[in-house]
């Protein structure tokens, strides 16, 4: 017997079948190109997040009033308890801690904004010049707060991009207007560039303003909200934090670290945090994957399975016209490598357009993993070879009759 | 006999081989509640090179069971089972695979076509195993099935799209395209009408007469059996009796 015959055969054999041939196939084609979406997704969904995540700003060290999250220490978060960061601390910092690059104290709070008789409610916030070099953010319009504007306490603001078009209308020329916000005007001296990001917190959606004047006008104390530090390079960043920690005890009298007034988060613990829940989430849509691998996997035994007897008949059958046990067992051999290469191959294409449509349609950037084609090929195969091969190849080895009365 | 012809033609040395012997052989069945039933209880017999016999014997009597054996399809439960010398116990699988494509033709009583193929598919499937090039076969699948006297006009339907007749003739025709020395048949003319039967016995004699291929068929019918020159009876997987045939009815033209 030739391999042409071999392949002629196992042709025929398939094609004689067509509807469990096809049904085989489908199987295995759903199980793999779901794994292969699903986990394309998931690691999608991972890597916006940490992408979003370094949008922020990098390396970056958060010093925040407030307790620490230790146990037992919970001190009250009311708006008293969060007065105690300074402009002081951040100068600091600034002098001190040798490994921080920049320092960007800020204080924001939310307040009534109007302009033109439009109004919002959004984040005002309080900044010093150093704020775009830490936050990672560009000024589209216009200029950023200066040193000059800190000074003199000016009424200026810097907006957002979706604060602009909120108050003065899509794309419009907002640079030289006035805003009123808590009913003190400013004058809008620039507009930030997009940086793309929706809800809280977004900094599309927000009116910068010289730290001083926020201080002055706005809040009514001497008071930040938030102290912004870049560290040197990502190597260096839980030493910042722990000289930030240090000087601030000291600064601030505490000599037991558990009872800070303040909190730190380094940038890293966020984008840690953040992946480590974005893993769950991939390990979540590989679970459904591995659910409808297993369940393709089970339609594929179903198929090998409900056809033993007539296989088992047929191999009788080739036996008691003189084919060797080794013949058949290749046939069958080759046969289920067929199916599963073929449904393998669809599977692939199929869930690798489904990553490639999610990502056309705008919904989510996902990545299609070689090693979940690999998974998803790998255990399709197993199950394709297992359920179609030894069968065969047990049948193979009955003699010719027992195999042609098997029921 | 004389001893000179003996020697002349046998070296007395050597038992003369003859194509099959059996000695004592017995097929015992196990059914799903344990208890045995013994299909064949101690057969023996020898059939040279060249024979035509048929085997008679009432429903049950254990013929497919012995016929099985010979075509080295299944194993005695005990007994020796000699084919050209050869005891067919000690052979491989792949000895038994060769012995069953190259040298028999067996003919189930049920048939065993492949379902889903064609005719002549059917028909060329031994010829595959047995490593005829490709462009031989079709012709040799078409000889064999003109012998077995099928209509042309059917060769290329499904084999489930065939009469019970018409199965029966593509099944000989199987048995028949790989040019076996040894033919099986059990109950080759059962579904056939005299006519058609007459044209399969005739094909038989012609294999037998002029090519001295060997060959034991099983029927029902002392009218099929008569054409064979030599018939055994069973019963209860017992050899009644077994004598040649003096009056072997010969089929001269077809
Ligand atoms: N696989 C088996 N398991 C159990 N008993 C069996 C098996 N095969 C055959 N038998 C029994 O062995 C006996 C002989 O069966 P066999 O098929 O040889 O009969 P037969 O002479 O060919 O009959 P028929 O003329 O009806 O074809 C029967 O009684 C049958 O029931
Ligand atoms: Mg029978």
């Amino acid at each position: 017997m030739t391999v042409a015959d071999l392949l002629e055969e196992t042709y025929s054999a398939l094609s004689s079948n067509k509807a469990r041939s096809f049904l085989t196939i489908l199987g295995i084609v759903i199980g793999i190109g779901s794994v292969i979406a699903m986990v394309a997704i998931g690691q999608g969904a991972q890597s916006s997040i940490a992408a979003r995540i370094q949008s922020i700003g990098s390396d970056l060290v958060q010093v925040t009033p407030g307790a620490q999250r230790g146990v037992g220490t919970q001190v009250s978060s009311g708006r008293g308890a969060s007065r105690t960061l300074t402009q002081e601390d951040a100068d600091a910092i600034s002098k001190e801690v040798s490994t921080a690059k920049a320092v960007a104290p800020e204080l924001s709070g939310r307040y009534q904004v109007t302009a033109k008789g439009k109004n919002t409610n959004t984040s005002v916030v309080g900044v010093s010049p150093t704020y775009p070099a830490v936050r990672n953010i560009a000024v589209d319009q216009g200029s950023f707060i200066s040193d000059q504007n800190l000074l003199s306490l000016s009424k200026v603001a810097v907006l957002g991009p979706t604060t602009r078009d909120d108050l003065f209308g899509t794309d419009a020329e907002a640079v030289g207007q006035t805003i009123r916000i808590k009913n003190i005007e400013f004058k809008v001296i620039g507009i930030t560039t997009a940086k793309g990001g929706t809800g809280f917190g977004s900094q599309d959606d927000m009116i910068f303003i010289p730290l001083t004047s926020a201080q002055r006008f706005l809040a009514g104390d001497n008071y930040v909200t938030t102290i912004s530090v870049q560290a040197v390079d990502s190597d260096s960043m839980a030493q910042t934090q722990q000289q930030i920690t240090d000087l601030l005890l000291s600064r601030h009298h505490i000599s037991d670290p558990e009872a800070a007034d303040f909190s730190t988060l380094n940038q890293a613990d966020i984008v840690a945090t953040a992946s480590s829940v974005t893993g769950t989430f991939t390990i979540l849509l590989a679970a459904v994957a591995g659910i409808s691998l297993v369940v393709g996997g089970i339609g594929i035994m179903n198929m090998m399975l409900t056809t033993v007897t007539e296989r088992t008949r047929e191999i009788g059958l080739r036996k008691a016209i003189g084919a060797k046990r080794s013949e058949i067992n290749l046939q069958f051999l080759i046969e289920a490598i067929v199916l599963t290469c073929v449904g393998g191959l669809v599977g692939i294409v199929l869930g690798w357009a489904v990553s490639f449509g999610i990502t056309y349609l705008g919904i989510l950037q996902t990545s299609v993993s070689f090693s979940s084609v690999l998974l998803a090929f790998g255990v399709s195969a197993v199950i394709g070879i297992v359920f179609g091969y030894f069968p065969a190849r047990r049948a193979a080895a009955l003699n010719p009759i027992d195999a042609l009365r098997y029921e | 006999m004389q001893a000179g012809q003996d020697v002349k033609t046998f070296p007395t040395q050597f038992e003369y081989i003859c194509m099959i012997e059996i000695k004592n052989v017995v097929k015992t069945y196990k059914s799903g509640d344990g208890t045995e039933f013994q299909a064949l209880k101690s057969v023996s017999f020898k059939i040279e090179d060249g024979e035509f016999v048929a085997i008679m014997g009432p429903s049950g009597s254990g013929k497919s069971t012995l016929m099985h054996i010979l075509g080295a399809l299944d194993t005695p439960t005990s007994g020796t089972y000699f084919l050209d010398g050869k005891d067919v116990s000690t052979l491989s699988e792949d000895e038994l695979a060769d012995i069953r494509k190259g040298k028999i033709g067996f003919v189930f009583q049920s048939f065993n076509l492949l379902p889903r193929a064609t005719v002549l598919r059917n028909v060329m499937l031994p010829l595959v195993y047995n490593g005829v090039p490709h462009a031989d076969r079709q012709p040799q699948a078409e000889a064999a099935l003109k012998a077995a006297g099928l209509d042309e006009g059917r060769f290329h339907n499904l084999s489930n799209q065939l009469s019970g007749g018409q199965i029966q003739r593509v099944a000989i025709a199987r048995a028949l395209v790989n040019n076996p020395s040894l033919i099986l048949a059990d109950e080759p003319t059962g579904n056939l009408d005299t006519k058609t039967g007459e044209i399969v016995l005739g094909t038989f004699q012609k294999l037998n007469n002029e090519q001295g291929r060997t060959i034991i068929l099983i029927t029902h019918e002392h009218d099929v059996a008569q054409h064979a020159g030599r018939i055994i009876f069973i019963k209860d997987g017992q050899i009644l009796s077994d004598a040649k045939n003096p009056n072997q009815k010969l089929i001269k033209d077809l």
